[in-house]
């Protein structure tokens, strides 16, 4: 804070610039204009560049799903679809289905569980950011640092013991055994914890004052006044379940409880050397990635609105 | 003195006054307890769901990690063994494991740690109604994980001439035959360090652009009077401080990330064992123990290590962007 100064000198410096600039003749005042101009539509340019060379694995994703079987044998080997077609998707849905689990009942799996861990996950991670925010109480601080130490917790480090606590508590070949291992999400509540801390207080206390309780409070002003936080936990948390495999590795034994992760990995496990199973395996691949990009579109600016307070000090 | 005699009877017959003190102060730190049993409430479901997947796993890890344990029979305890076993008798863990985790883990998180950075300090450059495009596309790949591109990776390094970087060097004449890429001991490191370096910029990525929007502009003016003079400067001096709590929590995610990592050799090659482990890092070595081989114990020993250095990485990050006194 030190380093701020006064707001008199920036804006002294502001005039200073600006009589410094008028001094100036006119064509050098606009070749500088000129310049800034020129360096960042140069920047974005080049931006355009890299963000199309980050995506092309997204545009080969699409690309490859809607070929069909003749084009993923051509040499040499082309990028962009010629003639789209549907087929791998229909192939997804009626053909897988005569195998012995069909394609729809992995989706309808990782719909549910999806779902139900989205409601969970936000409930629980609500409720502890906002007692974790404004409530005083004991071992609040132990909590917190532990929360804060579990950030960096990765579940592939210790699947044995989650293993044996899965199948100890007997939920082995359910939906819980996907949905329970996320429900602990330390950085969602860290950062509804973070988000819920710029809430004044002043509110809560009007609220008390007028006679709101606890959960009246909970429910009709903080959840609504959180909803980017709410945003993003339910982003981070699709994505950590959506795309996980574990679940469907670890604690399903039955082909009926798995997840489509679990299905999309077993197609390209596959995939080494056969190329007629890419586009399949590419349709398949879309279906996982489409959910998670149409939830970040609609939610990408509250995303980065929580991000402001992502700071861990 | 007669409450405390009535709550606790057989201590309280001979207590001094310091004992008193002692039972007064517990009966309110438990009424306090009772009075804010509320926020204990609201936050059962996460601490119940944290010490069963989280901390009680942890523990366990350490707990099985000085055992001998099948996964059937009931563990023996046999002291550090597994730990001494690792270092002097684990040729693979010593000759390709820690090399291959250590290349990979530098390059990986630092690496996709300052790729963030840089990419987010770019794209904050931009004019904000076009940032959110770049944003999305930027952080498409890492949304899209591992498991979805891998269809695209495994098309792409296909060793025969119809894979696509073959295709392509052919043509540009930079190799003669095409390459095995992924069976390839040689390449596969590589490979996997690069697909893992797209995928790298996820949340900690989208934490740098919003701690971007929180430094405060007058800053820059002042450090422009101060006598700074591009905007690298401009970066280092103003920018990253400003924003270190930021950078922290990106780094403390470009940790995880880098720790998750592991499966991405499985997805490529899909071997358990990458070939003569060329590919073979930390996490593959556990899941080699604890899955193919069922030497818990011994894998858990691994995991207790992978853990402490994590954790050990994690405290550096801390000491390197802890905000300091009268910043």
């Amino acid at each position: 804070m030190t380093q701020l100064p006064p707001p008199k000198l920036s804006q002294l410096s502001r005039t200073l610039e600006l009589f410094r600039s008028f001094q100036k003749p006119l064509f050098l005042r606009l070749s500088k204009l000129k310049r800034v101009s020129i360096s960042k539509s140069l920047l974005i340019v080049c931006f355009i560049g890299l963000a199309f060379f980050m995506l092309l694995p997204i545009i080969f994703l699409f690309n490859n799903a809607f070929k069909p079987m003749n084009e993923l044998f051509l040499f040499p080997p082309t990028i962009w679809v010629k003639e789209p077609t549907m087929r791998n998707f229909e192939q997804l849905f009626l053909h897988a289905g005569a195998a012995v689990v069909p394609f729809t009942r992995y989706l309808f799996n990782s719909v549910f569980v999806v779902f139900l861990s989205l409601v969970v996950v936000i409930l629980v991670s609500t409720m502890a950011g906002y007692v974790l925010s404004k409530h005083r109480f004991h071992f609040k601080g132990l909590i917190l640092s532990m929360i804060m130490l579990s950030l960096m917790f990765a579940p592939e480090t210790v699947a044995i013991p989650r293993y044996l606590i899965v199948s100890s508590l007997g939920i082995t070949n359910t939906y819980l055994a996907h949905i329970l291992p996320f429900i602990a999400s330390p950085v969602a509540v860290f950062l509804m914890k973070q988000f819920i801390d710029q809430i004044p207080d002043a509110l809560i206390e009007a609220a008390k004052l007028d006679g709101a309780n606890d959960l009246y409070i909970f429910t009709r002003i903080m959840i609504p006044l959180a909803a980017p936080a709410v945003a993003t936990i339910s982003i981070i948390t699709f994505q950590a379940v959506y795309l996980d495999i574990e679940g469907s590795t670890l604690y399903t034994t039955k082909e009926t409880m798995k997840t489509i992760g679990f299905y999309v990995s077993s197609l390209t496990i596959n995939l080494q050397n056969s190329v007629a199973g890419q586009s399949m395996a590419a349709a398949a691949a879309l279906l996982m990635f489409i959910p998670n990009l149409i939830m970040f579109l609609l939610f990408q600016r509250k995303m980065i609105q929580t991000m402001l307070h992502s700071g861990v000090k | 003195m007669n409450n405390k005699s009535l709550t606790l009877p057989a201590k309280g017959s001979h207590s001094s006054p310091g004992g008193a003190r002692f039972v007064r102060r517990f009966r309110r730190f438990l009424r306090e307890c009772w009075d804010s049993r509320l926020s204990y409430l609201f936050l059962a479901p996460f601490l119940i769901a944290f010490c069963g997947f989280i901390l009680i796993p942890v523990l366990m890890a350490l707990l099985l990690s000085v055992t001998s344990f099948n996964g059937f029979s009931f563990p023996t305890f046999i002291g550090v063994h597994n730990f001494i076993a690792l270092l002097t008798q684990d040729i693979v863990f010593m000759k390709h494991t820690l090399p291959n985790t250590f290349k990979f883990a530098l390059i990986v998180g630092p690496g996709g740690y300052a790729l963030s950075f840089v990419f987010a300090w770019l794209i904050h450059q931009l004019p904000r109604n076009i940032r959110d495009y770049f944003t999305l596309a930027l952080y498409a790949p890492s949304m899209a994980g591992g498991v979805a591109l891998s269809v695209i990776w495994i098309a792409t390094f296909s060793g025969d001439r119809v894979g696509y970087l073959n295709n392509i060097l052919l043509k540009l004449g930079l190799i003669e035959t095409s390459q095995l890429w992924l069976q390839d001991p040689k390449y596969l490191m590589n490979i996997m360090i690069i697909v893992t370096l797209w995928t790298s910029m996820g949340v900690g990525f989208l934490a740098m652009l919003g701690g971007l929007q929180t430094v405060n502009t007058e800053l820059y003016e002042a450090g422009r009077i101060d006598g700074i003079k591009n905007v690298l400067q401009e970066a280092y001096y103003i920018t990253i401080p400003s924003m270190k709590p930021q950078m922290l929590f990106s780094a403390v995610m470009a940790i995880v990330g880098t720790l998750k990592a592991g499966a991405i050799s499985t997805q490529l090659t899909g071997l358990a064992i990458t070939p003569s482990y060329s590919g073979h890092l930390m996490t593959n070595h556990i899941d080699d123990y604890a899955f193919l081989r069922y030497e818990w114990g011994y894998a858990s020993a691994v995991s207790v290590v992978l853990l402490v250095i994590s954790y050990l990485v994690m405290r550096f990050c801390y000491r390197l962007f802890a905000a300091k006194e009268g910043e």
